[in-house]
């Protein structure tokens, strides 16, 4: 991989802070996360609820102003752009929202809400975003009487293709999908997803896809970061993380997939409680209130993220004694 | 993917204003508010043309006449003719209304837009000033105004307008605040949209609901304040008409009793007006509104 990657994505770290009125505790969404996108592939951010991955694909858009760290899109760093050259690179890169009842405007039409983009990048003439728009339409296999209706009139699953043209119609590079398919119905689910991995192919596209569904995540990415959190737990091509995962935390998630044939039910670790308030996150390994292998050293250090195969790293102090179990 | 298809392809040719008409004449309310206001306001911007007497006309052989064949709504105190008053006066009550709705609706939404895309600090300066704005006494606030701007159609119209923006700035401040957190607003901002374009392409329609029942509700209060002005010697100045001071005849006890026709055309017609405004402004309301068609 001597290319350089798509997106390089180094010590980000966002913490919210409460309002200069209120007192409260800062709250740290993530902290020092650190990965690459090479072009043309997909990377996986999984993790429960709170676990920062939403965050971190809104950063990489500068959605949200990370508090340190720096995010560089094929060589420049979007932390430092000023907004004339940000609009310019925000083209180059889209977003597919988790809800699609919540991320088309009730006001639009489906094609005002495809040239939506076109326009903000001062595509001209009107007939060449109109052209676009449709193009990306056919894309997402909508008819094409779905350019002058609301989105009101569509289903989740439509509406989400509808979500996925506007991120197409820009023909961007890079596309951050947040749980694309998390709020669809388990057939729709599948048909989207199919999609998305048929666009990702032709279009060569790179992707960075935010999911909580493992099995998932397994089909449609190359690589796959795990978050607990805020902080990198795991990263390992897909191949290699199914296989053989190393920290506890990837594990206990692995185990929860569930088994499609019934009595090859296998060994369930399931982790007790509650991811813990990112306000107040435990200290060394994060991990370690709820980790079965959790030992007295885990609460002194942080654990660095150390490369145990080719492209497979972990970020657990007792890896190697825990490497023969599970 | 022909599972997903609707099975209703009714209103795919049609444009948004057709469906927009279509939602609004369905709505038997509406049509009759704008069954009013249509005649009454080429009633009023016609008159000249089918009226022979003029609003300042004196007529000192018809001092307080009824309702008659020549004087179809009969004539005031000093003989002027109560029908070329009326029209008059509404012009000049809309014209005071609606000019000082639309400088208010500008104003407020511009605060508003400001106060909520504009970051902690800037909406803490700029609420803090219409809090301020709004603990104002209307009325006193009204009389230093008044007094400054003084008397005629035009500082009404100031006076009006900067005493009732605040509460609209605060409505399109809440409004815009919980919009700019909705997905569809930071999918637009990840497309690189400007705040122009957030503000008016997405700000705008999703407040319009907002800005058409306070013009309605407000274009009322702006007549009647109007009206109280007018009464404090501070509005419409004598002898110029305006349904608000011709009201105030009303405040002599003879008026009242005998002559009732001095103050009930005005007074009616300001009801009707007012009425047949809110009326327009509930059907605008929903015809604006897209999803209204799932009700």
């Amino acid at each position: 991989m001597s290319e350089q990657p798509l997106l390089a994505v180094s010590g980000l770290t966002k913490h919210f802070k409460p309002s200069t009125f209120s007192r409260g505790p800062v709250v740290r969404a993530i902290e020092d996360v650190s990965f690459e996108v090479p072009r043309g592939t997909v990377v996986g951010l999984v993790g429960e609820s709170g676990s920062g991955k939403t965050t971190i694909g809104r950063s990489v858009l500068r959605l949200v102003e990370p508090t340190s760290g720096a995010v560089r899109f094929d060589g420049v760093d979007m932390t430092a752009l000023p907004p004339s050259e940000l609009r310019r690179q925000r083209a180059r890169m889209q977003y597919i929202f988790q809800d699609p009842f919540a991320s088309l405007s009730p006001r639009m039409t489906i094609g005002q809400i495809l040239m939506e983009g076109l326009e903000i990048q001062g595509m001209r003439p009107r007939e060449a975003r109109v052209a676009r728009a449709k193009a990306a339409l056919a894309a997402v296999e909508l008819p094409a009487d779905a350019f002058d209706r609301y989105a009101h009139e569509f289903s989740g699953g439509q509406r989400q293709r509808i979500g996925i043209a506007r991120a197409l119609a820009l023909e961007p590079e890079l596309i951050v999908a947040d749980e694309p398919v998390s709020a669809l119905d388990v057939s729709i689910q599948a048909q989207i997803i199919n999609l998305l991995r048929d666009l990702q192919q032709r279009l060569g596209l790179t992707m960075l896809f935010i999911s909580h569904d493992l099995a998932v995540v397994e089909y449609i990415c190359d690589t796959v970061i795990v978050l607990y959190l805020g902080r990198v737990m795991e990263m390992a091509p897909a191949a290699e993380l199914y296989a053989n995962p190393r920290h506890p935390y990837t594990r206990a998630l692995l185990s929860a997939i569930p088994e499609p044939v019934p009595g090859r039910a296998k060994q369930r670790q399931v982790l007790v409680g509650d991811i813990p308030s990112p306000a107040n996150p435990p200290s060394g390994c994060v991990f370690r209130t709820r980790c079965p292998h959790a030992a007295a050293a885990c609460a002194n250090t942080v654990p660095p993220l150390d490369n145990v195969a080719q492209a497979h790293r972990v970020a657990c102090i007792r890896r190697e004694e825990l490497a023969g179990l599970a | 993917m022909t599972a997903e298809t609707p099975a209703t392809v009714r209103s795919a040719s049609k444009g948004p204003w057709v469906r927009a008409w279509g939602r609004f004449s369905s709505n038997g309310a509406a049509l009759a508010g704008l069954a009013i206001l249509v005649p009454i306001l080429v009633l009023v911007i016609s008159y000249p043309l089918w009226w022979p007497y003029s609003p300042n006309d004196i007529d000192l052989r018809a001092l307080n006449q009824a309702p008659g064949p020549v004087h179809w709504l009969g004539t005031d105190g000093v003989g002027r003719d109560i029908l070329a008053r009326l029209m008059q006066g509404g012009r000049i009550s809309l014209t005071v209304a609606v000019v000082s709705v639309a400088i208010s609706i500008v104003i407020g939404f511009l605060v508003g837009a400001i106060a909520s895309f504009g970051g902690k600090v800037v909406d803490n300066g700029v609420m803090r000033l219409v809090d301020l704005a709004m603990t104002l006494p209307p009325v006193i606030f009204l009389l230093v105004l008044a007094s400054i701007a003084g008397t005629g159609v035009a500082p009404t119209i100031v006076v009006i307008s900067l005493l009732s923006w605040p509460v609209l700035s605060r409505m399109v401040r809440a409004r815009l605040l919980e919009l700019r957190e909705r997905d569809f607003v930071v999918a637009a901002r990840g497309m690189g949209a400007s705040l122009p374009h957030l503000l008016f392409r997405h700000g705008l329609p999703n407040s319009i609901d907002i800005l058409v029942v306070y013009a309605t509700l407000q274009i009322a209060n702006a007549i009647l304040l109007e009206a109280g002005l007018s009464f404090l010697g501070l509005g419409i100045a004598p002898p110029e008409a305006s349904w608000g001071n011709m009201l105030n005849a009303a405040r002599s006890t003879v008026v009242l009793e005998q002559y009732v026709w001095q103050w009930m055309f005005p007074g009616g017609a300001l009801v009707l007006t007012v009425l047949a405004i809110n009326f327009l402004g509930d059907g605008l309301r929903d015809a604006f509104d897209p999803r209204s068609d799932l009700n």
